[in-house]
């Protein structure tokens, strides 16, 4: 489904991403962790084109995504709050990425009663601005909205962050169930390994903009992780 | 503590990301306020022997104590638009060992050095002197120029009392035009008794009292309101506006530019700036009277081809230069999304067009002042609509600063830059211009025919117009991206 080339970004001379090659296929569940600064938010900025390569190139269902447009009609994505239009109700926000994406209000509305629960009534019928809204139900509905329209490629920076137990835990539930039953490819980035072992199938570690592991997810991944990031620590103190 | 303030203020200026940008605009302004105390400097000099050609017989201090009342209103209206009240981030020194009243002190001390405070001393401190050597009596005329220097401040505090609240400026405006008429009418003789009041100030030095005591009190005020808000949660305090949602179905019609049309108008009409904007315009249709009223313009000068693009289009410049800096807070959102740029386009290009209908209806009353200048501005809106709309957009491709929605619009300068200024020209120098020379060298009626020409050629031409500046805006894309991240400033 999506097809990483030779995709470089430097600031400068200073090197923040060099992918040599990276496919991932359609329906997975991929994760990417990394250290600060490791390049995970570059790299979704440029599978979004929100920023352009150095070189090189990514392809989403064979079209390439600097180039053409067509991809965004199935790609959905929440980066950060700068995503949201701060001065439309939740419900108008919704409605207005479903016209966006083809969807009436009927079909909106159908896919929200699905999220009831994740919502725990903080969002839907509030009388209140997004802008007005606390910051980790800004995320939810944020999110939410990135699931409108049926889309094949969901990219979501950071999900886990700063949202309640309760909702980490039924988000959880919502990736994986949108990655098994539907075959949508979701691409979630983290700092929380047990989340990111608990959601996706494959797991990449991003270091310094490059490739240090590519793990199929299994029991053993979590404690392979935190070796992986503890011993790093532990190495760079030695030197 | 004061000097560790300031230079931190310092710090912040100059290390702000748009400081290049800022820095050009801050000389620009500089020179302006240059410029503007000059003029105080000579207008205080030489408003004594103007006052005494004017009003012979009268002694001039007796006039400007009869005028000092408007004087002051005056200086508080221009503070109200102008004078950016005092801001601090204070968050970050909540938790260090400072004095919370340090804080406050410094903030409202260093306002006491803002430029407005020196307006009405420029003025007369001149005004003093002349009087000095005219022989008046020297303690009574330094007591003065201490009273004064206490009024300007009491109004420069009672400005951040009424705090960009629009209801108490239309109370002023309102007394303003009611003290004028009175005046005006003859129905009472306001000036001469409010005059006798001020000039108490100049023969009685100890009324001097009275304007420090105000001074102090203004002062105190804004200290106690202050310092009650040195909190993380002062802000939250404020009321949450229950919000309403609007359907807007009658945009349906539009088709495809539907979804961006209702986005636009809730936008406009949901955020404090475009609000603001939008009155504004309404308002500047009074502009034209200035001019119209002048009898030294022919009724077919240059200037009102000016003034026809610039009531018909002032909604056009204000609102369309900064497109798509309004959007800018979620721009990289509608970048992901598969929303066809051109539709994007197209629905703000006809929230323009309608206002410059609009505008232009509403300018139909100046008939009244001949038949000359209903054609004139007729002709300029028909150039506003085919020209200088696709020429506001293209400039607007240029922007690369992130605009606050939130932040209100009187005296906001966020997301100006030199362009702002630079687009000016082609906008508005040069239909004026062409008119002129037409105008001067062929006929009158063919300077408007051709204005309207180009008018009608740029409108018939529109989609394909619009169609190329599309291709600009998704060239710029990632430069417009970039920049309106950037939060500072």
């Amino acid at each position: 489904m999506i097809s990483v080339k030779n995709l470089t970004k430097k600031y400068g001379s200073q090197v923040v991403l060099n992918l040599e090659n990276l496919e991932i296929p359609k329906g997975q569940s991929f994760g990417l962790v990394g250290n600060n600064g490791a390049g995970k938010t570059t790299f979704f900025s440029l599978l979004l084109d929100l920023i352009q390569p150095t070189s090189g190139s990514i392809e989403s269902n064979g079209i390439s995504v600097s180039e053409s447009e067509e991809w965004k009609t199935f790609t959905s994505s929440f980066i950060d709050e700068s995503f949201l239009i701060s001065y439309l109700t939740p419900e108008e926000y919704f409605y207005f990425i479903g016209e966006l994406r083809g969807r009436n209000k009927a079909d909106v509305n159908a896919l929200l009663s699905n999220f009831e629960d994740f919502f725990h009534g903080e969002i839907l019928g509030q009388k209140k601005y997004l802008r007005d809204l606390s910051k980790g139900n800004q995320k939810k509905a944020g999110i939410v909205a990135s699931f409108i329209g049926d889309p094949e490629v969901v990219v979501l920076d950071e999900p886990f962050a700063n949202l309640d137990p309760t909702t980490q835990i039924r988000l959880k539930a919502i990736i994986k169930d949108l990655a098994a039953q539907k075959g949508v490819t979701v691409l979630v980035s983290s700092h929380d390994l047990m989340h990111v072992t608990e959601v996706c199938e494959r797991i990449v570690v991003l270091n310094k903009g490059e490739i240090v592991k590519d793990i199929q997810t299994s029991a053993k991944t979590l404690r392979e992780l935190e070796s992986f990031f503890g011993a790093k620590i532990s190495s760079g103190e030695e030197e | 503590m004061f000097k560790r303030f300031a230079n931190l203020q310092w710090k912040a200026f100059f290390r702000s990301s748009s400081l290049g940008k800022s820095l050009t605009l801050k000389i620009i302004m500089i020179f302006f306020g240059i410029y503007m105390l000059a003029c105080l400097i000579m207008m205080g000099v030489g408003l004594f022997f103007i006052l005494e050609k004017a009003f012979p017989d009268v002694d001039p201090m007796l006039k400007v104590s009869e005028y000092f009342l408007y004087w002051i209103l005056g200086e508080l209206a221009l503070r109200f638009f102008m004078q950016k009240l005092p801001v601090m981030d204070i968050k970050p020194l909540l938790l260090m060992p400072i004095k919370k009243d340090s804080i406050v002190h410094y903030i409202l001390g260093r306002s006491a050095f803002s430029f407005y405070n020196f307006i009405a001393l420029f003025l007369f401190v001149p005004f003093a002197i002349v009087l000095m050597i005219k022989g008046y009596p020297t303690l009574n005329v330094l007591v003065w120029l201490f009273a004064v220097a206490c009024i300007s401040l009491s109004l420069n505090f009672l400005n951040f009392i009424i705090n960009k609240n629009d209801k108490v400026l239309i109370g002023l405006l309102t007394i303003l035009i009611a003290f004028y008429a009175v005046d005006y009418f003859q129905m009472y003789p306001i000036k001469e008794q409010i005059g006798k009041l001020f000039h108490q100030l100049y023969s009685n030095p100890i009324w001097a009292l009275i304007p420090l005591t105000i001074a102090i009190i203004t002062y105190y005020v804004n200290y106690r309101f202050l310092r009650n808000k040195i909190y993380l949660d002062a802000s939250i305090k404020e009321k949450v506006k229950e919000a309403k949602t609007s359907e807007l179905g009658w945009t349906k019609r539009f088709g495809s530019i539907a979804p961006f049309l209702q986005l636009d108008l809730k936008l406009i009409w949901r955020n404090k700036r475009t609000k603001t904007q939008v009155f504004l315009s309404l308002a500047m249709i009074l502009y034209g009277l200035f001019f119209y009223s002048q009898d030294m313009y022919g009724s077919t000068s240059s200037i009102f081809a000016f003034v026809g693009i610039f009531i018909t289009g002032i909604f056009m410049v204000n609102f369309g230069q900064f497109i798509p800096a309004w959007d800018s807070e979620y721009y990289n959102m509608l970048m992901a999304q598969n929303i066809p740029m051109r539709n994007y386009l197209d629905s703000k290009a006809g929230l323009i067009y309608v206002s410059i209908v609009v505008m232009f209806l509403l300018s139909i009353p100046y008939v009244y002042f001949g038949w000359e200048a209903l054609a004139i501005n007729f002709a300029c809106a028909i150039y506003n609509l085919g020209v200088n709309v696709p020429v506001v957009l293209f400039f607007g491709s240029k922007n690369k600063k992130r605009i606050d929605l939130q932040k209100s619009a009187l005296g906001n300068m966020q997301g100006t830059s030199a362009t702002q200024f630079l687009i000016l020209l082609p906008l508005m120098v040069a239909p004026c211009l062409l008119y002129f020379v037409l105008k001067f060298f062929i006929s009158f009626e063919v300077a408007l025919a051709v204005l309207t020409l180009f008018g009608i050629i740029g409108f018939a031409f529109r989609n394909k117009i619009l169609d190329k500046i599309t291709t600009i805006y998704r060239i710029k894309k990632y430069g417009m991206i970039a920049g309106f991240s950037e939060k500072n400033n």
